[in-house]
């Protein structure tokens, strides 16, 4: 009986930690394939390209190629931070946001720029152009009404205002 | 003994490869959705069946395009705005002519008095008219240039050339043409085929009467501000007639094919179906063309004969792609398709909904791409322009109906024809102005300032037709009263309009409650 019970846990404690090994050795796998299918290193670049991989951006991607700051500006020049914290801050809450969004497609379409986003453009305008413009703005932006220049320029980084109309919803048909 | 490992860490190695597992699922599930959007990019239909030409029937198209099937079958549902759609009940749409009377008294000697009914889909065009009672009235093969998918038969008729077999149903009752097509076996509402070339799927006019209608436009010197593919054409070699299908943009295809059938037209008996496009878009234009139009028998072209008066009126069809033309939106490049049709998103692919519908059901995707503003205020501002031109209208419907009353009643009293005759010309300047926007299907929005011309025009004409009616009753009535009533062949002058008298203010103009 003993030496039964023994042998049953000396066994257990052979095959245990291999089969663990081995689960974690497929997870790892996929996860990388995955990762590596998802194009997840272009992230953690600066190419436009990256910005459009999953075509809910196509209309802004191709605006930007015809629009006045194609030359001087990619996505990241203005609608990410400057510094690494922040910079690596916002891509990790717009990842997470996107990611979830388009595996789900429960977003909300026509697509819009939201509050925190909004804050990293002004101020990316602001980077440039505030030599010009400081007699106009004030840099603080306590004030939530605070007119952005975007309000008026809204087609100096991709254009017209394109996008698309999300599939019908559930309240949309009887 | 010592051997037997606690169980504690046995517990924790399963605890990890069971959270190890469900993880792997997780990623696993991701990887295969990742992998479905990328194919869905890569193909974006599959060819599962061939198609042709001669295929009219939307479900053979629909097995390779699903998506585009599902939205065009949803036509079939009921739809409505404030001003659009039918009331009525779920089987019969509500008659127009019972709702507004003086429509019903405008078309007094024509088929819509009998019955005139608020649309519905596109699913519904040919069943519709196949169960209207206008057909207890002859009408004209030509119908079906649009209320079917006719492309077939229209080859088949005129020998391989549609327009020679256009030209042939003409010449036979609606009865004889629908037999055709019920005989042939596919009879079916507008399908793909009619839009969509069958190998390339690109966008494509078929119908002959478009075809010829917008020849004529650019063959004309009229200015197209919208089309700009036409003022192109006619900077070339004009060696060859205007090609829509070569010829228009892409944007300009997404208006070509709904203009094949929202349009202007003529389609009755006495001459091959004709669009009347060549003078230009604007109403006064087409009035003009139609006033230069001669029978066969040399005598001028006219719809009916009104049934009151015995003028010689024009019935105005639904002419949405000529008002549009005269808009902002036409104007800033906005087709038919980008509002009526918008692209919506499916899974990382885009289709163009085939819903066809009105864009006030579908804010969202019709307006909200370009306008920054929420729905409610959107819905607001069109509810603006469209009570507008409602307001406008009925009031025109009364000065038209003052006019009927004035001519019948000196017809009545013994008028001449010739006393009569100003009076009938200004019923059929007005008449068609007022038709022109009433039949008109946006209630005004295509081109709100150009409605409120036309409908102002309708409304000076009918009263100055009123004047003349009592004008010829009045005894002593000098030649000079009747001057400005005087209508000749061609379009009156808009000089000609100031001179006209004041028509007399009239609290019965107010607009009719609704």
């Amino acid at each position: 009986m003993d030496a039964q019970a023994a042998r049953r846990t000396l066994h257990a404690r052979r095959w245990l930690p291999i089969v663990v090994a081995v689960a974690l050795g497929v997870l790892l796998g996929i996860a990388g394939f995955t990762f590596r299918y998802a194009e997840g290193l272009s992230y953690f670049s600066t190419d436009p390209k990256a910005c459009a991989n999953c075509h809910i951006m196509q209309r802004q991607y191709d605006g930007w190629q015809k629009a006045s700051h194609h030359g001087v500006a990619t996505c990241a020049d203005c609608h990410l931070p400057k510094t690494f914290f922040a910079k690596y801050r916002a891509k990790a809450s717009n990842g997470w946001h996107h990611s979830k969004g388009f595996t789900l497609q429960d977003f909300v379409e026509p697509i819009q720029i939201k509050r925190a986003n909004a804050a990293i453009l002004q101020a990316s305008c602001l980077g440039c152009h505030e030599a010009m413009v400081h007699e106009l703005v004030s840099g603080a932006r306590t004030d939530r009404d605070a007119v952005e220049c975007v309000h008026c320029h809204a087609g100096v980084g991709h254009g017209e205002r394109a996008g698309l109309g999300g599939p019908l919803r559930e309240d949309e048909t009887p | 003994m010592s051997a037997t490992p606690p169980r504690s860490r046995r517990g924790l190695y399963v605890a990890i490869l069971v959270l190890v597992t469900a993880i792997t699922a997780g990623v696993t599930a991701l990887l295969i959705n990742i992998f479905e959007r990328k194919a869905e990019v890569r193909t974006p239909y599959v060819r599962v069946v061939e198609v042709s030409e001669d295929d009219t029937d939307p479900a053979k198209w629909g097995k390779n395009w699903p998506a585009e099937l599902d939205s065009y079958k949803r036509t079939a549902i009921t739809t409505h705005t404030r001003f659009g759609g039918h009331g009525g009940n779920e089987a019969v749409p509500e008659e127009k002519i019972v709702r507004d009377p003086w429509l019903k008294r405008m078309f007094l000697g024509y088929a819509f008095s009998i019955d005139y009914r608020d649309r519905r889909g596109h699913a519904y065009m040919l069943t519709d008219q196949e169960a209207t009672q206008r057909l207890t009235k002859p009408q004209s093969g030509s119908c079906l240039h649009c209320h079917a998918s006719i492309m077939p038969l229209y080859r088949k008729l005129g020998d391989g050339d549609p327009f020679k077999g256009m030209d042939a149903t003409s010449k036979l009752t609606y009865q004889e043409v629908s037999k055709m097509l019920h005989d042939g076996g596919a009879i079916h509402p507008v399908s793909c085929v009619d839009c969509h070339d069958p190998k390339t799927m690109a966008l494509r006019v078929t119908r002959p009467g478009f075809i010829r209608g917008i020849q004529a436009l650019a063959a004309s010197d009229a200015p197209v501000p919208a089309l700009a593919s036409i003022a192109q054409w006619r900077t070339g070699a004009r060696d060859r007639a205007y090609d829509p299908n070569l010829d228009a943009s892409r944007n300009e295809m997404r208006s070509y094919v709904c203009g094949q059938c929202h349009v202007e037209y003529y389609c009755s008996t006495k001459l091959p179906l004709t669009f009347p496009w060549g003078k230009g878009l604007r109403v006064e234009q087409i009035e003009s063309f139609w006033d230069a139009t001669t029978f066969a028998d040399g005598a001028q072209f006219y719809d009916y004969a009104h049934q009151e008066t015995g003028a010689h009126v024009l019935k105005a069809q639904h002419p949405e792609f000529e008002l549009w033309n005269q808009g902002i939106h036409a104007r800033s490049g906005v087709s038919c398709a980008d509002c009526h049709m918008p692209y919506m998103r499916e899974g990382a692919t885009k289709v163009s909904d085939h819903w066809v519908r009105s864009p006030l059901l579908n804010v969202n995707r019709a307006c909200q791409t370009c306008h920054r503003f929420s729905e409610a205020e959107l819905l607001a501002r069109v509810d603006v322009i469209q009570q507008r031109n409602y307001d406008l209208l009925q009031r025109g419907g009364q000065a038209l109906v003052s006019l009927l009353d004035a001519a019948a009643a000196a017809k009545a009293k013994g008028a001449t024809p010739e006393q009569l005759a100003p009076a009938l010309a200004l019923q059929r300047r007005a008449q068609w102005r007022l038709d022109f926007i009433a039949a008109e299907n946006s209630m005004g929005f295509h081109a709100p300032q150009e409605a409120a011309r036309v409908l102002g025009e309708a409304i000076d004409y009918a009263r100055q037709g009123q004047i003349a009616a009592l004008a010829a009753l009045a005894p002593a009535a000098t030649p000079s009263a009747t001057t400005p009533a005087q209508g000749s062949a061609a379009a009156p002058s808009p000089a000609q309009g100031s001179a006209a008298p004041v028509p007399p203010a009239r609290g019965s103009a107010a607009p009719a409650p609704h």
